[in-house]
């Protein structure tokens, strides 16, 4: 009874969602002269950065993402307090049964790589689909590979929480620097360079680096964190 | 030029996200499981970052990036605005997912289930 009540909630509420967007229609371009063709316009003769989702990201909307780094930083910080044991409860990590020596020597071969992998996207997140986010996730996802394959494997919280305490306070110093250079806050303030070069784009390939450092040793401690509770 | 495979791909699209929120919405609505209502509101997550996605898109359009040989290409990007909220808001979904995995765990340590109906202390 309680599941067909539901399902015809439910398909009421699609009707309406689907008829509203079919009717908004798909692969229209709605606006004359919107938001985005200030980005698209901007992004280069501005930034000299190629990816206009970046440019959003860390310089028009910068104040967001640190907004949105904060929220990350909360949810970690609030994971840990949930799952807080003391110190003499922490014991071995409950694992079903141990990983296999090809597991084992895999994820040894593997893991230099995914690191690499990581650190690339966050590098060339201004040039190419990428940044800060998706590369400190790539990082953290070798991380724990190796927290799978290896159960003596360790991170040590001290200096995970020494790379993102001074990521952010490099993210926010950067800002302030903006601050006094420029005008408003996070505004660029360094030569943007020539389009398409490693090195352009004024402060927005160093903040979204200061960015990937701190999601991936936000999500490595929270991995750790969650791996290591035991019932 | 819209022609007939477009047509299909404008239905599929909507509907496929508007699928993806039902099915999300009814896994949190019915189920018992606190680990299948997480995943329940996981599955919300991901139809809506597709339904916001889609909305940005233009027809016959490039993605926003001003890579070697698209420099000129402005004209024809999808909107990038879209694309970056969905980015934030795939990292905020991450937190909340998170967080709401560690009150699950919590609440499994004190309770030693995970069915809500065998919470008592939860009812009102």
């Amino acid at each position: 009874m309680k599941k067909f009540i539901v399902i015809l909630m439910l398909a009421v509420l699609g009707y309406y969602l689907g008829t509203t967007f079919y009717s908004l229609g798909f692969g229209d371009a709605r606006f004359e002269h919107g938001v985005k063709d200030y980005y698209l316009e901007n992004t280069v003769s501005q930034l000299n950065v190629a990816n206009t989702i970046t440019s959003i990201i860390v310089s028009f909307r910068g104040f967001d993402t640190l907004g949105e780094v904060t929220v990350l930083f909360l949810a970690a910080t609030a994971l840990g307090g949930i799952l807080y044991k003391k110190r003499h409860h922490i014991g071995d990590r409950s694992v079903l049964f141990p990983a296999s020596s090809i597991v084992r020597s895999g994820s040894k071969l593997l893991f230099p790589a995914v690191i690499l992998l990581g650190v690339y996207v966050f590098i060339h997140g201004h040039l190419s689909p990428g940044g800060g986010f998706q590369g400190g996730t790539i990082v953290a996802t070798g991380f724990l590979l190796m927290l799978l394959a290896y159960q003596d494997f360790t991170v040590s919280h001290h200096i995970l929480s020494f790379v993102e305490s001074f990521a952010g306070i490099f993210f926010v110093a950067i800002g302030l620097l903006g601050f006094i250079n420029g005008g408003t806050f996070l505004q660029n303030f360094m030569p943007v360079g020539t389009l398409n070069d490693l090195f352009s784009g004024g402060v927005i390939p160093i903040i979204y680096i200061l960015v990937g450092f701190k999601v991936a040793a936000e999500l490595t401690g929270l991995i750790y964190t969650v791996l290591n509770e035991k019932d | 030029m819209k022609h007939e495979l477009f047509e299909i791909l404008q239905f599929g699209i909507y509907s496929a996200s508007i699928l993806l929120i039902l099915i999300g919405l009814y896994a949190a609505l019915t189920k018992r499981s606190l680990i299948k209502i997480v995943i329940g509101l996981s599955i919300i997550d991901a139809g809506i970052h597709l339904l916001l996605v889609a909305i940005g898109y233009i027809n016959m359009g490039t993605a926003p990036i001003f890579s070697p040989g698209y420099e000129d290409a402005a004209a024809t990007m999808v909107d990038p605005v879209p694309q970056a909220l969905v980015l934030t808001a795939i990292v905020i979904g991450f937190a909340v997912t998170a967080v709401a995995l560690s009150l699950v765990i919590r609440l499994y340590r004190h309770h030693h289930t995970l069915e809500i109906d065998e919470i008592k202390n939860l009812k009102w």
